[in-house]
């Protein structure tokens, strides 16, 4: 299959990475398809960066196998053109314009020197082709990864949390060009801990978690599962209201804070259901649980760092462990 | 990673009807060695480091050589006979370690920076991109070194005329400048392998460093009768003594002599290309 003709795909067959005891990733099997935006979802230290490092042949992986148009990362002879990639915006050499950084790897995969001005051009960088990539800012610095990633007019797109430390300027030209690439008919691959930043941008999900596949599935499906809506209603009547909510076949749950969150009713008809029955209302507003937080749900036993709630634990007393001991 | 490829699935999933790739206008190149350098290349010149140590280096051949030169002709001093070229060693001694930084950072600096991954991603073959680099590096040592030794020896033969230096011999020419050039560059060569193992600038260049001065310093100090010929041995393949082989005009009775050290220095950077090369195929980067 050649690289033009059929979308490329990406496949992870039971890709595993292990350093010493700790395994950072544990029998992922799954496919990136072309032509849609993948989002790559997990939390900090679930296992997405070491996936991403050994589909680009950078890590070797501990078992398993991972696939780009059927071979091995490093069987591609000019993987440019399959797939670029922006993994750590600072994988650069500082000391090297943004020009000659580009160009450095144009010429390691034979893309023409021309190609360098118009990926420069493409990210908005051109005025600053002949400065040197330390002096760059983090948005500049991430801009210049894309342009790398551009450069060969990839098919595939790999991009590993791309939006981390951007102004909100930068987040939406990513997001644009996210869309876009994908728009054109490219398979986007993106990472992200951020479940509301994949909402917007992603058409498929792979969720893992302390390395472990938990999802992979559409993200209108995983919409649908996940975001469940409601109507928050509050009443003096609490009482009368359950009882009128139960004869029109609506279920109410308490909310814990004297309101009640009534599923499978549109707003307008509780409000107008209540008013038949003379009840009063304080609160009438229709909820949709977020995606965050189906997100949260679906990694919680997996999170690798949990922060405690609440307030922080007082030190204790120095030497105390001694007398407990 | 060689292991055998299952074969691909004979019927098109659904979703492959209904999309089409992008096709890039760009035309697919089948990318080898060539291409490599040409990127080790813009890399190498593109750095202020190179130029850095290079110019370093080349003010340190042509200065010192040129201050030697301007001593022993004003002093009016009589060289005997002697052939002026090795007038040039102290100056190829100091420069020496200006390659030495050089080769170390043409691959330790990218691990340092994290370049390494890019480079890596853009050219998946490590053992390509290490050759890559030792070409380009091996040939830039070698044309800089060779301009400079060579433009001093003229130098040096031209000042020294009415001091009884001898004309330089076909053979002397030779090996005081493409001998001691060699030499060099693959010490040069030799400190690229060190970094690329090592992974790490600053400790990749102490390395190096001992290794040029060690042997000299560690054979200063063996006094004892029964370590004579330890000594012995240290002080004449330390690399500043396999260096002066180039302008020795008479053999002496044992250590390296004629081009032994451009052996001695080949077979040594082998090795540790050798050894670099095995280990960057099962590390991570």
């Amino acid at each position: 299959m050649s690289p033009s003709s059929v979308g490329v795909m990406i496949e992870l067959e039971g890709l595993t990475k292990r350093y010493g005891e700790k395994i950072a990733v544990n029998n992922l099997t799954f496919t990136v398809r072309p032509g849609i935006v993948t989002g790559f979802l997990g939390p900090n230290g679930a296992g997405k960066s070491t996936t991403m490092r050994m589909m680009l042949g950078l890590d070797r992986p501990t078992a398993g196998d991972v696939r780009i148009d059927g071979k091995h990362y490093d069987q591609l002879k000019d993987p440019l053109k399959y797939i670029g990639a922006l993994l750590d915006a600072k994988a650069v050499h500082g000391g090297r314009t943004a020009f000659n950084h580009l160009l450095c790897l144009a010429q390691s995969n034979g893309i023409p020197k021309q190609r360098v001005h118009e990926v420069l051009d493409t990210v908005g960088l051109t005025a600053v082709a002949k400065k040197k990539a330390k002096g760059f800012s983090l948005g500049m610095g991430q801009r210049l990864g894309i342009a790398a990633a551009l450069l060969g007019d990839p098919q595939i797109l790999m991009f590993d949390e791309p939006v981390n430390g951007l102004d909100p300027e930068g987040i939406h030209w990513i997001r644009t060009l996210m869309k876009s690439l994908a728009a054109q008919g490219r398979t986007v691959f993106v990472s992200s801990h951020l479940m509301s930043e994949m909402a917007l941008t992603a058409d498929h999900l792979v969720v893992i978690g302390q390395g472990r596949l938990l999802a992979d599935t559409s993200m209108a499906d995983f919409i649908a599962r996940n975001s469940r809506s409601y109507v928050r209603v509050r009443s003096p009547q609490r009482e009368k209201l359950l009882d009128v909510l139960h004869q029109a076949g609506l279920t109410a749950q308490d909310a814990g804070d004297g309101a009640l969150e009534v599923d499978g009713g549109k707003a307008e008809y509780i409000g107008e259901l209540a008013a038949r029955h003379q009840l009063v209302l304080h609160e009438l507003s229709p909820q949709q649980a977020s995606l965050e937080e189906a997100f949260m749900q679906l990694t919680a036993e997996s999170v690798e760092y949990h922060a405690h709630s609440g307030t922080p634990a007082a030190p204790q007393q120095w030497g105390e462990g001694w007398k407990k001991g | 990673m060689s292991t055998p490829q299952p074969p691909m699935p004979q019927t098109a999933p659904e979703w492959q009807a209904a999309e089409s790739g992008y096709t890039s206008p760009i035309p697919v190149v089948r990318t080898h060695l060539g291409h490599a350098i040409a990127s080790e290349w813009t890399k190498i010149r593109s750095v202020r480091s190179t130029m850095w140590t290079l110019g370093v280096f080349v003010l340190l051949v042509v200065g010192i050589g040129l201050m030697t030169g301007l001593v022993i002709a004003g002093q009016d001093a009589d060289l005997g006979g002697e052939s002026p070229l090795g007038l040039g060693f102290f100056g190829l001694l100091l420069g020496s370690m200006c390659l030495i930084t050089l080769g170390v950072l043409t691959t330790a600096s990218e691990y340092g920076t994290g370049m390494i991954r890019t480079t890596m991603v853009a050219c998946p073959s490590r053992a390509r991109v290490l050759a890559a680099k030792a070409i380009v590096f091996f040939l830039v040592a070698f044309v800089v070194t060779l301009v400079s030794a060579t433009l001093i020896g003229m130098l040096h033969v031209a000042m020294l005329e009415g001091n009884g230096a001898k004309d330089p011999s076909g053979g002397e020419w030779l090996k005081g400048t493409v001998g001691v050039s060699l030499y060099l560059a693959l010490l040069g060569t030799l400190s690229l392998a060190v970094g690329s193992l090592i992974r790490h600038s600053a400790g990749a260049i102490t390395i190096m460093i001992g290794v040029l001065l060690a042997p000299l310093v560690v054979a200063l100090f063996m006094f004892s009768d029964s370590l004579r010929d330890v000594q012995q041995a240290l002080f004449e393949y330390s690399i500043p003594n396999q260096m002066s082989v180039f302008y020795a005009n008479s053999l002496s009775e044992s250590g390296p002599s004629g081009w032994d050290p451009v052996l001695i220095m080949l077979c040594i950077t082998g090795v540790a290309l050798g050894a670099a090369f095995a280990v960057q195929e099962s590390r991570d980067v």
